[in-house]
């Protein structure tokens, strides 16, 4: 049961990879990353790590991509791109170098034998996660708070228009 | 576990790698962009992961802060991306190469 | 009393030149000219002292100031040495000094860097002593090197004119070479006498040296290579006439006076070695022969004034090593002293002459100046005859105790020299005549006049003992004053073959002789530049006497022409080969930033690609080990 699901959503996170990377308009790509963000979802619950999962669901799929597709609609931007004479990155070769990687990185993860640890029910529930965030991690918390404050300050700044027009 | 360790990772791999391209062979910004949101989810299953393996909510923790960071992140990018196209009309990175030495 | 005597001499104008030297900007002219003759004439004081005090005969004292170098088996003591001789010597430079001192207040009174050029006479005044009152060889070679750096510092004092530097230059170098010799033989006197205190050489020559060895041979050649440099003597005289470029009163003290006859002294003064060895001998009187009559014939052509003067020094020179070379040691002292009179004596009237024409030195623009500077005229006059060797100037008794001497040892060596002093007396009345007499050719003469009291008074002093100091050496047939005050001196490094007198008539044939020559001589000059009516046409020979002889040109070529050129290349390998390799690293490593540049595309995707490079050798280089 557990290893069809997983195949169910193996198989869509790689297409909707494959989508993100060979859409030709930016729209779809974006709905191809809501495919990715939705299975790996479920495949965190297929992990334990429930929190997580729901996290992913509402910032990564409820927020990020909302915000891609926003900018999207905003700058009206085609992703059909003019076949350019001269290519800075040939496309062939920077392929072949990804898969020379993804290649290394099968053989790397695939050699050694990881034997799951045992672990209690409480494991990937929010509880859980509360009780070790506000203990032990408590200071990366409050600096990743700051950040999400820079992070708002930063683009106020950025999208901010100078009553003279133009740009900054 | 259902399915052994390996498999999610090999997953994981393969998304990353397929992120990698993405980078480097798309010419729109807003498609690299979403490209390396692909990679970092790539990592965050690996993570995920290997919290599993080791029986440890550490992983699973730093996963909790990759995402705050991945939002930080896209919010600054996208304005930085509207920022250059309201001048350049264009969001073509190769055509951003005003740096070069 | 003595030593500390000793010890002034040199110390006073070496403390004069610290004066002048450090503060002469803020004292002004006056304090400089004050110090500097003033130190000059206080160390003649101290001198004449000295002399009274060493009046007795036989009194030497040497005088160890303090031990100066002292390594291993090599102990040099920094000694002075006080007996007739080097009183006599320091008498002489330090009086002649002192009126030339007196004669530059006036000579160099408009030349704004006058402090500098009193400090440097002082230094040479020092210097110069040093070498007279020095107790051994090394000390002495301090001296000569001091005089030898002074007589550049002062040939090239205007050095902005480039003449005057490259004559600086010549001088420093070419009696350079004559110091390697005197180097050399220092070194092998030490290596034979392990030291070269006089007293010692003196002593020890007679038993250490086989009479007529290769050891004394060489010793007193390279000594007297030194000797050849410093006095220039043929083929090191090049330096001298060209020295004429700097101010004349330093043509007088040290081209005419002092520093020249450094070598003359240098030989008295080891007179045991030299005797050691009759073919040294020999060669030094044949040198001091030949320079004699070929630097007179120089001088025949010479058209300017002070180049003649120098040719002369150099011909006068020859004479004192003519005689030192027979043995006449007392003789060879005691024309340098007459000479050193006589000689300052013209330089000085020549000195009056360019002061009067605004520097004026070329013959053939002078004329006739007899009517407007007539003191000036008549001290060169004086002066000329005494070169002549005209009795009873002083002149004459010295030229005829060498030239008697010389007989009696090699006749040619005397034939040689009369020729030279008729040779003389033709150049000399020459120069009065195109000077003085005639008509006034340049026109530059309106306001000519005879100098001022502080330049004639030394003038006239050197007239009156040009005059009256053959009295010094007043008789042939015994030794004169001054050859008696010597003796002790001169025989001590063992009997010098030098002539007992011989019968009074061939004597006086022989005082006959020369005084027809030199009268004949005189003569002659009057009829070819004053009356004009005896042309003499050199023919060939007028070609090589104007040209020296070719011997600069042959400088040139032989030893100019491949040092510049081994200069050339030098410098050549120094930028292509040396330079190129330093620069060529710099440039190396300018292309190679270049090269890098290349990496810096400002495209994102170039940069991705990189990270991406890098983190996979890292991946595989793991999963590798």
């Amino acid at each position: 049961m557990g290893a069809l699901l997983f195949a169910i959503v193996a198989c869509a996170a790689l297409a909707g990879g494959v989508g993100v990377v060979a859409a030709r308009q930016s729209v779809y790509s974006a709905l191809a990353l809501l495919l990715v963000l939705g299975s790996l979802a479920v495949d965190y619950l297929l992990l334990d790590a429930q929190f997580i999962a729901v996290l992913q669901v509402i910032i990564y799929a409820g927020a990020i991509v909302v915000l891609f597709v926003f900018i999207i609609m905003l700058l009206h931007v085609r992703s059909g791109e003019e076949p350019r004479v001269r290519m800075v990155l040939p496309p062939l070769p920077a392929a072949l170098l990804c898969g020379a990687f993804g290649v290394v990185m099968l053989t790397a993860v695939t050699r050694p034998t990881l034997a799951p640890a045992s672990m209690g029910v409480a494991f990937g529930t929010v509880q859980e996660v509360g009780r070790a965030l506000f203990s032990r991690y408590l200071l990366p918390f409050e600096a990743a708070s700051v950040v999400l404050l820079i992070g708002m300050i930063g683009a106020v700044a950025l999208g901010r228009r100078l009553s003279t027009g133009g740009d900054r | 576990m259902a399915v052994p360790a390996p498999y999610h990772l090999a997953l994981s791999a393969l998304l990353f790698t397929l992120g990698m391209v993405g980078v480097l062979v798309r010419r729109s910004a807003l498609i690299v962009f979403m490209s390396i949101e692909l990679m970092l989810n790539a990592v965050n299953l690996s993570f995920v992961t290997f919290a599993r393996v080791r029986g440890s909510i550490d992983g699973q923790l730093l996963v909790f802060f990759i995402l705050v960071v991945a939002a930080a992140e896209v919010v600054i990018g996208l304005a930085i991306i509207v920022d250059i196209f309201r001048s350049r009309e264009t969001v073509d990175i190769d055509e951003a190469n005003l740096l070069r030495g | 009393m003595i030593p500390t005597l000793a010890v002034l001499v040199p110390l006073l104008p070496l403390a004069g030149w610290v004066a002048s030297g450090l503060w002469g900007g803020r004292l002004g002219r006056q304090a400089v000219a004050v110090i500097a003759c003033g130190t000059v004439g206080a160390a003649f004081l101290a001198a004449a002292l000295l002399f009274w005090q060493v009046r007795g005969a036989g009194d030497r004292s040497p005088i160890d100031l303090y031990q100066w170098i002292g390594a291993g088996g090599v102990r040099v003591a920094f000694r002075l040495l006080v007996d007739p001789l080097s009183v006599a010597m320091a008498l002489v430079v330090s009086g002649v000094g002192f009126l030339i001192h007196v004669f530059s207040v006036g000579y160099m009174a408009k030349d704004p860097a006058i402090g500098r050029y009193f400090a440097y006479l002082n230094l040479f005044m020092a210097a110069m002593l040093t070498i007279v009152l020095a107790g051994n060889l090394v000390v002495m070679f301090i001296g000569w090197e001091g005089v030898g750096l002074c007589s550049y510092l002062l040939i090239a004092f205007w050095f902005t004119r480039p003449a005057a530097a490259r004559a600086g230059v010549t001088a420093l170098l070419v009696t350079r070479l004559g110091d390697v010799g005197f180097l050399l033989g220092i070194f092998l006197a030490f290596g034979i006498f392990g030291t070269t205190d006089f007293s010692v050489l003196t002593a020890e020559a007679g038993r250490t040296l086989a009479l007529g060895g290769g050891t004394a041979t060489a010793l007193a050649l390279l000594l007297f290579a030194g000797a050849v440099g410093k006095s220039a003597q043929l083929p090191l005289h090049i330096w001298l006439p060209d020295a004429m470029e700097g101010p004349t009163p330093v043509s007088a003290l040290i081209h005419a006076a002092t520093m020249v006859t450094a070598g003359v002294y240098m030989i008295v003064r080891l007179h045991a070695v030299f005797l050691r060895s009759p073919l040294a001998m020999d060669v030094i009187a044949s040198v001091g022969a030949i320079t004699a009559i070929f630097a007179a014939a120089s001088a025949l052509v010479e058209p300017d004034l002070k180049r003649v003067l120098a040719y002369s020094t150099i011909s006068q020179v020859g004479y004192m090593f003519l005689a030192v070379g027979v043995g006449a040691f007392g003789a060879g002292i005691f024309h340098l002293t007459s000479h050193a009179f006589f000689k300052a004596l013209l330089f000085l009237a020549a000195g009056s002459v360019m002061h009067a024409l605004g520097g004026e030195t070329d013959m053939r623009r002078l004329g006739g100046l007899a009517r407007r500077l007539p003191r000036t005229a008549a001290a060169f006059a004086v002066g000329a005859l005494a070169l002549a060797g005209i009795p009873p100037l002083s002149g004459f008794f010295s030229k005829d105790l060498i030239l008697s001497d010389a007989f009696r040892v090699h006749p040619w060596l005397w034939a040689v020299g009369v020729a030279a002093a008729g040779l003389t007396a033709i150049y000399i009345v020459r120069a009065f005549a195109m000077t003085f007499l005639g008509a006034s050719v340049g026109g530059g003469d309106r306001m000519a006049h005879d100098p001022p009291p502080v330049m004639d008074t030394p003038m006239w002093i050197l007239v009156g003992l040009t005059a009256v100091g053959g009295a010094l050496g007043w008789s042939f047939t015994h030794p004169g004053a001054l050859e008696r005050y010597l003796l002790p001196v001169t025989t001590a490094g063992g009997k010098a073959p030098l002539p007992i007198p011989g019968p009074p008539a061939e004597e006086w044939a022989l005082v006959g002789t020369s005084l027809l020559v030199a009268a004949g001589g005189i003569a002659v000059a009057w009829l070819m530049y004053v009356r004009r009516t005896l042309r003499v046409g050199f023919g060939p020979l007028a070609g090589l006497l104007r040209h020296q002889f070719y011997i600069e040109d042959a400088y040139a070529a032989a030893i100019v022409a491949p040092a510049r050129a081994m200069a050339r290349a030098a410098a050549a390998t120094d930028t292509s080969v040396i330079d190129a390799a330093v620069t060529g690293i710099a440039r190396g490593i300018g292309r190679a930033g270049q090269a890098l540049r290349g990496l810096e595309t400002g495209y994102l995707r170039h940069y991705a690609a990189f990270v991406l490079i890098g983190a996979l050798l890292i991946l595989v280089f793991w999963v590798m080990r």
